[in-house]
C-alpha cells in the first residue's frame, strides 16, 4: 500500500506500553501466592517491628540474632525427627516447632553464658550464634545426604523462600502477629519500666527477669513464624531496623512502639510487591533494603534528631551567635573582626558597608543589651527556672516570658541599687 | 536467769523492734565475687525520722540499699518492712535510684516517668484519666518541675533529673522512701529543693533513708545516722553517734584532721 511507513521499533516498543505490574502488586492483583506473600510480610513486619521495640530499647537488640541463628539446628533436627517417624518432614509446624525450641535454647545459653559466668553479652552471644549456627549447617549437609533430604528445601530457612507459601502460612503469620501485638499491649507498662530503669522496676514490685523472658519469648515466637519469608539470616534487619527508625521521630515510648509497628509494616507490603512484581528477585532481602530505605529517609530528614535537620540547626544557631556578638560589640561601642558576623550584620542592614551602625542597628543592639540584663535576672531566679533552662544567650526574652514577667523583671532592672560605702 | 530464756527475751525484744520498724534489717550480707561489699549487717530504721547511710567510698552503702530492696541478691541476711518481708509491703516502698543508673536519651517525656510511679496503681491495663494526671502534674510542682512536663528527659540538667526521679517517687504515695546519693552532683537549688520536700515528707509522718556523702550537711538535714564501712560501725540519733570516734572508726584515716575537727565542731 502507497504511503504505508514502516513504524519504527522504538515507536512500537513505546506503544506496547508496559503493564503497570508494581501497581498490581502493591494492590494485591497479582495472583494468589504474591497476594498471600504480601499480606503474610505485611503483618510479619509489624510483629517484628513492634515486637522488637522492646529489644532495642533494653539496648539488646543483638540478642534477636543470637535467637535466630539458634533456629537452624532445630530445623533440621526436627526434619530428621519427622522422617524418622515416617512422615514427610517438610510439615511447616514440625519444623518451626523445632526452631523455637532450638532457639530457646540458643536464648537460654545466652542468658546463662551472661549472667552466670564472667562473659559480657555481646561474647556470649557471638559465641551462641557461631556455635548453632555451625552445628545447624552440619545437620543440614546430613540432611543432603539422605533420601528425603534432596528435595526438602531446608535452604530456604536461611535466606527466605516465598515460592509455594500456602494459605496456612499466612494464617500462621496473622496468628502470630496478632499475639505478637496483644502481648506488647498487655505488657507494655513492665516492658517500658525494665527498658529504662531495671532497678526501680525490681524496687516496685517487677520481676524484670521474667519481663525479659516474655520479651525475648515475643521476639522468639517473630523470628521462628519469619523464617519462611524472611529467612534467619535476615529476620533480625525486621527486628532492629524499623524501632531504629522509629526512634529519630518521637521522644514517646508508645509512639516508639506504633511507628516502629508501622515501618515495619509498610517494608513487608511494599517489599514483597517489588519482589512479585520483578521476575527473580528474592523477597526477604528486598523487604530488609526497603525497610532500610525507611531508615535512610528517617536518618536523613527527620525532624530533631535528623542529619539534615541537626546540620540546618548547627548553621543557624552559629548565625544567631554571630548577629549577637556583633550586636553586643556594636552596643559596648568594641571593633568587630570576624568576616562572618560582618557580613551577617551587613546583609541586615544592622551596619553600613563602611562599619558604622545604621539606626536599626543601633536599636537590635541596645535591645539585645537589655536582653542580657534581663537574662541574668531571670537565670538568677529560681522562680525562672523553666525559663532559664532554655536561656542559649540568643532567643528573643519574648518568645520565653509572658509581658507581665517581663515588666517585673524590669522593675527590678530599674530599681536603685545600694551604692556600696 | 538461764541462758536459753536470755536468748529467748533477746529474741523476743528484736521481733518487737522489727514490727515497729519501717525497714530492719538483719544479718545482711551482700558480695561480689569473693570479696563481701557488705557484711552482716544489722539496721533497724525509726519510724518517722531521717537517715542518712554514711561511709567512704566502696563501703557498701548503696548495696546495703539495693540488697534489702531485693535488686540485687543477697548472700545471707532478711530485711523487713513492719515486720513483714519487702516483697509484700512494696506498694509502701519508694525508691529512688542514682541519677547515674538510667540512660538519659530513652524516648520519654518527664511526665511519663512521674507516671511510672502510678503503674501500680494502674494495673497492666487501667487507663490514665484525668486525676492520674493531675496527680502525676501535682508531684512535679511538689519538686518545682511543673512547667517541665512535657519536655524530653534528655533536655534536663542533672538537678532536674534527680527532681523528676523524686516526683517519681511521690507519685508512689508510699510510707517509706529510699534514695541512694540523692544530692550527688547536683545544684544548689535543687538540693535545697529535695531537702525541702523530704523533711515535708518526714513531718507527714513517713520515714527517709538516703545515702549521703556530704559529711558537713548531715547534722543539718538528718535525724538520725547509720555509719557503715562494709559492717556497720554505729547507728543512733545525729547528736549521739557522728561524733569524731565514730567517723575515725568508719573512714579510717581517709579523712583528715581539720575536715575531723570542723565536723564535730559543728555536731558540737
Amino acid at each position: 500500500m502507497v504511503g504505508a511507513w514502516p513504524v519504527p521499533r522504538w515507536i512500537r516498543s513505546l506503544q506496547r506500553r508496559p503493564k503497570p505490574v508494581l501497581f498490581d502488586a502493591l494492590t494485591l492483583q497479582l495472583g494468589y501466592n504474591a497476594t498471600l506473600v504480601t499480606i503474610g510480610a505485611t503483618l510479619l513486619g509489624m510483629a517484628a517491628g513492634v515486637g522488637g521495640t522492646f529489644l532495642f530499647l533494653r539496648k539488646r537488640a543483638l540478642v534477636s540474632d543470637a535467637i535466630s541463628h539458634a533456629t537452624l539446628p532445630g530445623i533440621g533436627l526436627a526434619f530428621i525427627i519427622m522422617v524418622a517417624l515416617g512422615g514427610d518432614g517438610r510439615s511447616l509446624i514440625g519444623l518451626l516447632g523445632g526452631a523455637a525450641v532450638s532457639a530457646g535454647l540458643g536464648l537460654l545459653c545466652v542468658s546463662w553464658l551472661s549472667t552466670r559466668t564472667r562473659l559480657a553479652e555481646d561474647a556470649a552471644i557471638g559465641a551462641v550464634l557461631s556455635v548453632f549456627f555451625g552445628f545447624g549447617v552440619v545437620v543440614l549437609t546430613i540432611i543432603q545426604t539422605m533420601n528425603a533430604g534432596r528435595q526438602a528445601g531446608l535452604e530456604g530457612f536461611l535466606l527466605g523462600s516465598t515460592a509455594g507459601m500456602l494459605r496456612s502460612d499466612a494464617a500462621i503469620l496473622a496468628g502470630a502477629a496478632a499475639l505478637t501485638l496483644a502481648l506488647v499491649l498487655l505488657l507494655r507498662r513492665p516492658l517500658t519500666l525494665a527498658a529504662f530503669d531495671p532497678e526501680y522496676a525490681t524496687a516496685s514490685g517487677q520481676n524484670v527477669t521474667r519481663n525479659d523472658l516474655a520479651m525475648m519469648g515475643i521476639v522468639l515466637a517473630v523470628t521462628v513464624v519469619g523464617l519462611k519469608i524472611v529467612g534467619l539470616i535476615l529476620i533480625v534487619a525486621l527486628l532492629i531496623i524499623p524501632p531504629v527508625t522509629a526512634r529519630f521521630w518521637t521522644e514517646r515510648t508508645d509512639h516508639v512502639v506504633l511507628i516502629s509497628g508501622i515501618a515495619g509494616g509498610v517494608s513487608g507490603y511494599v517489599g514483597a510487591a517489588i519482589s512479585a512484581a520483578i521476575p527473580d528477585v528474592p523477597t526477604g532481602p528486598i523487604i530488609v533494603l526497603v525497610g532500610f530505605a525507611l531508615f535512610a529517609l528517617s536518618l536523613l530528614l527527620a525532624p530533631r534528631r535528623g542529619v539534615m535537620s541537626s546540620f540546618l540547626r548547627h548553621r543557624s544557631f552559629q548565625r544567631r551567635v554571630h548577629l549577637r556578638q556583633g550586636l553586643l560589640a556594636m552596643a559596648q561601642s568594641q571593633p568587630i573582626y570576624e568576616g562572618l558576623t560582618l557580613r551577617l550584620l551587613r546583609r541586615a542592614d544592622l551596619v553600613r558597608p563602611d562599619g558604622v551602625p545604621t539606626n536599626s542597628g543601633q536599636a537590635r543592639a541596645a535591645k539585645a543589651m537589655l536582653d542580657e540584663a534581663r537574662w541574668s535576672i531571670v537565670r538568677g531566679d529560681q522562680s525562672y527556672e523553666a525559663a532559664a533552662a532554655l536561656y542559649d544567650g540568643l532567643t528573643d526574652i519574648e518568645t520565653l516570658l509572658t509581658p507581665d514577667q517581663i515588666t517585673e523583671i524590669d522593675g527590678r532592672l530599674a530599681a536603685p541599687s545600694e551604692v556600696p560605702a | 536467769m538461764s541462758i536459753e530464756l536470755a536468748t529467748l527475751n533477746g529474741q523476743s525484744a528484736d521481733r518487737a523492734a522489727r514490727d515497729q520498724s519501717p525497714l530492719a534489717i538483719r544479718g545482711m550480707t551482700v558480695s561480689y565475687g569473693q570479696k563481701p561489699a557488705v557484711f552482716s549487717v544489722d539496721m533497724t530504721v525509726r519510724p518517722g525520722a531521717m537517715t542518712a547511710i554514711i561511709g567512704p567510698n566502696g563501703a557498701g552503702k548503696s548495696t546495703l540499699l539495693k540488697a534489702a530492696l531485693g535488686i540485687i541478691t543477697p548472700l545471707a541476711g532478711t530485711s523487713t518492712v513492719f515486720g513483714k518481708t519487702v516483697a509484700r509491703q512494696r506498694d509502701w516502698i519508694a525508691y529512688v535510684p542514682q541519677r547515674a543508673s538510667v540512660d538519659w536519651d530513652f524516648p520519654t517525656r518527664v511526665i511519663d516517668v512521674v507516671m511510672m510511679g502510678l503503674y501500680a496503681q494502674l494495673g497492666l491495663l487501667g487507663r490514665v484519666r484525668a486525676h492520674h494526671r493531675a496527680q502525676a502534674l501535682d508531684c512535679l510542682a511538689r519538686v518545682g518541675m511543673q512547667d517541665f512536663a512535657t519536655r524530653q528527659i534528655g533536655q534536663l540538667s542533672g538537678g532536674q533529673q534527680q527532681r523528676v526521679f523524686l516526683a517519681r517517687a511521690l507519685a508512689q504515695q508510699a510510707d517509706l522512701y529510699l534514695l541512694d546519693e540523692p544530692f550527688a552532683g547536683v545544684d544548689a537549688a535543687t538540693e535545697k529543693a529535695i531537702i525541702d520536700v523530704l523533711k515535708s515528707l518526714r513531718d507527714a509522718g513517713k520515714t527517709v533513708v538516703a545515702v549521703h556523702h556530704d559529711l558537713s550537711t548531715v547534722a543539718e538535714y538528718f535525724d538520725d545516722v547509720f555509719l557503715i564501712n562494709t559492717q556497720a560501725v554505729a547507728a543512733g540519733p545525729v547528736a549521739d553517734v557522728f561524733t569524731q570516734e565514730n567517723l575515725q572508726a568508719t573512714y579510717g584515716g581517709r579523712l583528715a584532721g581539720a575536715q575531723m575537727d570542723s565536723l564535730s565542731a559543728a555536731t558540737a
